[in-house]
């Protein structure tokens, strides 16, 4: 794949309202730096996450797309990350096996506490997507001209 | 006439495409015959019909009418129509090409014209192959297609055991012969495949379809009848019928806002799907029932009603072998047929 | 088999255990045979037909024919029985609108591999040994029986009727070994580049007609999100290539954990695209993943993807596995 000079990737990271929507609030709280070509969706849960919205959010630019939400067992509904949790495993081994990129999705559990983790993880993400370079597998050509 | 062996028919491929784009029926990775553009390594397909219908060429399943950019206040309006360049499409059987006339009596003839498909159909130069071995699914014969003259288009051509055969119909036909690497072949060269042709057509089950129940003028006749209740009872409402259809012309418009430009684009749309013409005050085909209906009167007696009597199906019997379920036309005709 | 079944519906009929049977009508051909009501003996007698091209699921049928009222009777093959359990569980058919008679089967064909095998003009069949012998309007042609089977019944995972009220001929077993899962490994050990171009092939060859979705008994919402204009993705064509992928992926992943693999997309698909490869892909997963589940086995288990454990693989788990980078 060929990486354009200065690229820079658009991520999409989804982020549950209890743990990690909160972790991200933590991380600016702390002067904590992470690229601001992330762009952060507030979801009710991580379970909220149709896997439709990660397809679609590919088709709209996005480069790389994560999913955090509570750490499992600390789900303010219980059990919403659990099936989260599977969801996304099927979600990403299917587009593994239609030749998509599988490190342009990721999911992490950060904790509301985990300000530091956040940063970090995006820091992280942003440079493996960025690796990667743009996502041409699943775009729309209308999206961008 | 003209003619040229079969051993050298990639040097007539060649000396074509030289010229212009060529389209030809080539099987794809599933064995499916589909018409794309020929080049050096493409071999026809045996098959006696392509999955998709030759339509495509002229009106194609999605295609773009014109952008919309704004710019703060400002909007810009982006004509998307491209030109085309001049093609050729070899191997239309002589059901498509009756199909074009249809077509052509919508987009072409009719106002308010259709300038994307008249821009592409004036661009084209048609090659009608005759059919040797019919299958018995085909039932253009009750349409008055005749599968052994290969009428319809530019150009008529016959294939036996060695040969292809070309018999220039229209200027455009002559002036695609022209210079091809063609050997001259007598007038009646042709005529033994043609024989050939018309035995196997005797044969063919569906040959004696009787159309008498149908045409213009019928649709009080046969808009309430019971069977249509019965008939579309097992249909999915898919739209595979609508979509393989050589003659089937009703498409949707719509707008795809992607962010930095809106695109205005027709797709296809199919009588069969729920959302056909619907409007703000709702569904006018609540269920199945009216929206089989719906294609059948539509090829049967409506556009009959606007079109001289002339039927919208030409038998080429696409739906036969492709409905899920086996529902088709032949079956419709058959059954409102014989009840009255 | 055939005689057998019609006396059987006919017995229904007249001592009134139903008033209506569900079966396969007979068409022009040998092979167009399409899913009908039929309410009275002597319409059986005239078109009812059971043969090798009976392959229609009836089990998506039901799901209309049991809201009526009265009884209906359905012949229900194994594969169709794994949906009628799956439509059960999902409260989808009335179990006590139908009576289910289950048939013994040994695999269906399909008309479109008898015409790939050459095979022009076809109007009358029978079958001798394992052979198909056809009447054509070119002459007598042969086939072996096996090259014209669904691809789903050359890799028969069951041949058992899960749910009935009385069988026809002797209930079979399930097939563990069937290989169904063979050509998802094929594709797995694949580089990605390698199966995005197999994907982009088969893909990019849909017409969204449709059929994929509506012929599958687990897609039975009552208005789907590619219908719904305000779902924002709601499309009659496939514009671009990421709404090809989008139609297939959600559509496969929608009836993940639901799906019974009856194979009736890919035998409906008009351009013989190989649908159950995606939805099998997901029962591999769940099955490697989550332990074996085989949906509509049994009313009880919880398909996967509606149930958990507190160990269960990260989503991580992708990078280590499935084909190399």
């Amino acid at each position: 794949m060929q990486v354009k000079e200065n690229f820079t990737p658009t991520i999409v990271a989804f982020c549950c309202n209890w743990c990690s929507y909160a972790g991200a609030d933590l991380s600016g709280n702390n002067r904590l730096e992470y690229p601001a070509n992330v762009k952060i969706i507030r979801i009710p849960c991580s379970c909220r996450l149709n896997p439709m919205f990660i397809l679609r959010a590919f088709q709209r630019g996005a480069d790389g797309v994560i999913l955090c939400g509570c750490h499992p067992g600390d789900c303010h509904y219980t059990t919403g990350n659990y099936y989260a949790r599977r969801r996304m495993t099927l979600l990403f081994s299917m587009l593994d096996y239609l030749g998509i990129e599988k490190e342009r999705t990721r999911v992490e559990w950060v904790s509301a506490a985990e300000g530091a983790k956040f940063a970090q993880t995006m820091n992280e993400f942003v440079e493996a997507v960025t690796a990667l370079g743009e996502n041409k597998r699943l775009e729309d050509l209308r999206c961008k001209q | 006439m003209k003619k040229i062996a079969k051993a050298k028919i990639d040097d007539l491929f060649k000396a074509i495409s030289e010229k212009e784009v060529l389209y030809l029926p080539v099987d794809d990775a599933q064995g499916q015959a589909a018409f794309i553009p020929w080049k050096e390594g493409l071999k026809m397909s045996g098959d006696l019909n392509t999955v998709r219908s030759a339509k495509d060429l002229f009106f194609p399943q999605v295609e773009s009418l014109v952008n919309f950019k704004m710019d703060g206040k400002k909007l810009e309006i982006i004509d998307a129509k491209r030109e085309n360049d001049p093609f050729v499409i070899f191997g239309v059987r002589p059901c498509d090409a009756k199909s074009f006339e249809i077509l052509d009596k919508v987009f072409y003839y009719s106002e308010p014209v259709d300038s994307f498909y008249i821009a592409r159909r004036d661009k084209s130069t048609v090659v009608v192959l005759a059919c040797n071995e019919p299958e018995e699914t085909c039932f253009c014969q009750a349409f008055g297609i005749d599968q052994a003259e290969a009428a319809g288009g530019d150009v008529s051509a016959w294939e036996d055991g060695e040969n292809f055969y070309f018999k220039a119909v229209t200027e455009k036909g002559e002036a695609l012969l022209e210079g091809l690497p063609l050997e001259d072949a007598e007038d009646g060269a042709a005529d033994d495949i043609k024989k050939a042709a018309k035995a196997v057509m005797e044969k063919l089950p569906l040959r004696d379809l009787d159309l008498s129940k149908f045409g213009a003028g019928k649709t009080q006749e046969l808009f309430d009848d019971p069977a249509w209740a019965k008939l579309s009872e097992s249909c999915l409402g898919c739209g595979t019928c609508t979509f393989v259809c050589p003659t089937c012309q009703c498409f949707d418009i719509k707008d795809f806002d992607g962010g930095k430009q809106i695109r205005r684009f027709r797709c296809w749309d199919s009588c069969m799907y729920s959302d056909f013409t619907q409007m703000s005050a709702g569904q006018p085909r609540p269920t199945q029932k009216e929206r089989f209906r719906q294609r059948f009167m539509h090829k049967l007696v409506y556009y009959p009603d606007m079109h001289e009597g002339m039927f919208s199906c030409v038998g080429c019997g696409r739906c036969l072998r492709k409905c899920p379920i086996h529902m088709n036309i032949v079956k419709v005709i058959k059954t409102i047929g014989e009840e009255k | 088999m055939q005689a057998v079944i019609k006396k059987k519906a006919k017995e229904l009929l007249e001592c009134g255990t139903v008033d209506r049977v569900l079966g396969w009508k007979a068409g022009e051909f040998f092979y167009d045979l399409t899913p009908a009501v039929f309410t009275t003996p002597e319409e059986i007698d005239k078109d009812f037909v059971f043969s090798v091209f009976s392959g229609a699921n009836m089990s998506k049928y039901l799901i209309e024919e049991t809201k009526k009222e009265g009884k209906v009777a359905a012949f229900i093959k194994p594969c169709d029985s794994y949906s009628l359990v799956q439509l059960q569980k999902e409260h989808r058919i009335k179990r006590e609108n139908c009576y289910i008679v289950g048939i013994a089967c040994d695999g269906m064909c399909d008309m479109g591999l008898v015409r790939e095998a050459g095979i022009k003009g076809a109007t009358a069949v029978s079958e001798k040994d394992d052979k198909l012998v056809l009447e054509t309007i070119y002459g007598e042609k042969e086939m072996p029986k096996e090259k014209a089977l669904l691809e789903r019944c050359v890799h028969c995972k069951s041949k058992k009727v899960v749910d009935f009220d009385e069988m026809i001929g002797e209930n079979g077993e399930e097939n563990p070994d069937c290989g169904r899962f063979d050509e998802v490994e094929r594709l797995e050990a694949m580089t990605p580049d390698e199966r995005f171009a197999f994907w982009r092939s088969q893909l990019s060859r849909c017409i969204r007609c449709n059929a994929c979705r509506n012929v599958c008994p687990a897609c039975s919402c009552e208005k789907c999100v590619f219908d719904n204009p305000d779902s924002g993705i709601a499309q009659k064509a496939a514009a671009s290539d990421f709404e090809e992928n989008n139609f297939h992926i959600i559509r496969a992943y929608h009836v993940a954990g639901r799906c019974t693999d009856c194979g009736e997309c890919s035998r409906v698909c008009p351009q013989n695209i190989p649908l159950h490869l995606l939805n099998r892909k997901f029962i591999k997963d769940m099955n490697e993943l989550y332990g074996f589940y085989q949906a509509g086995a049994d009313f009880e288990t919880k398909p996967p993807i509606m149930n958990y454990t507190t160990n269960d693989a990260e989503p991580s788990v992708v990078y280590q596995r499935g084909g190399s980078k």
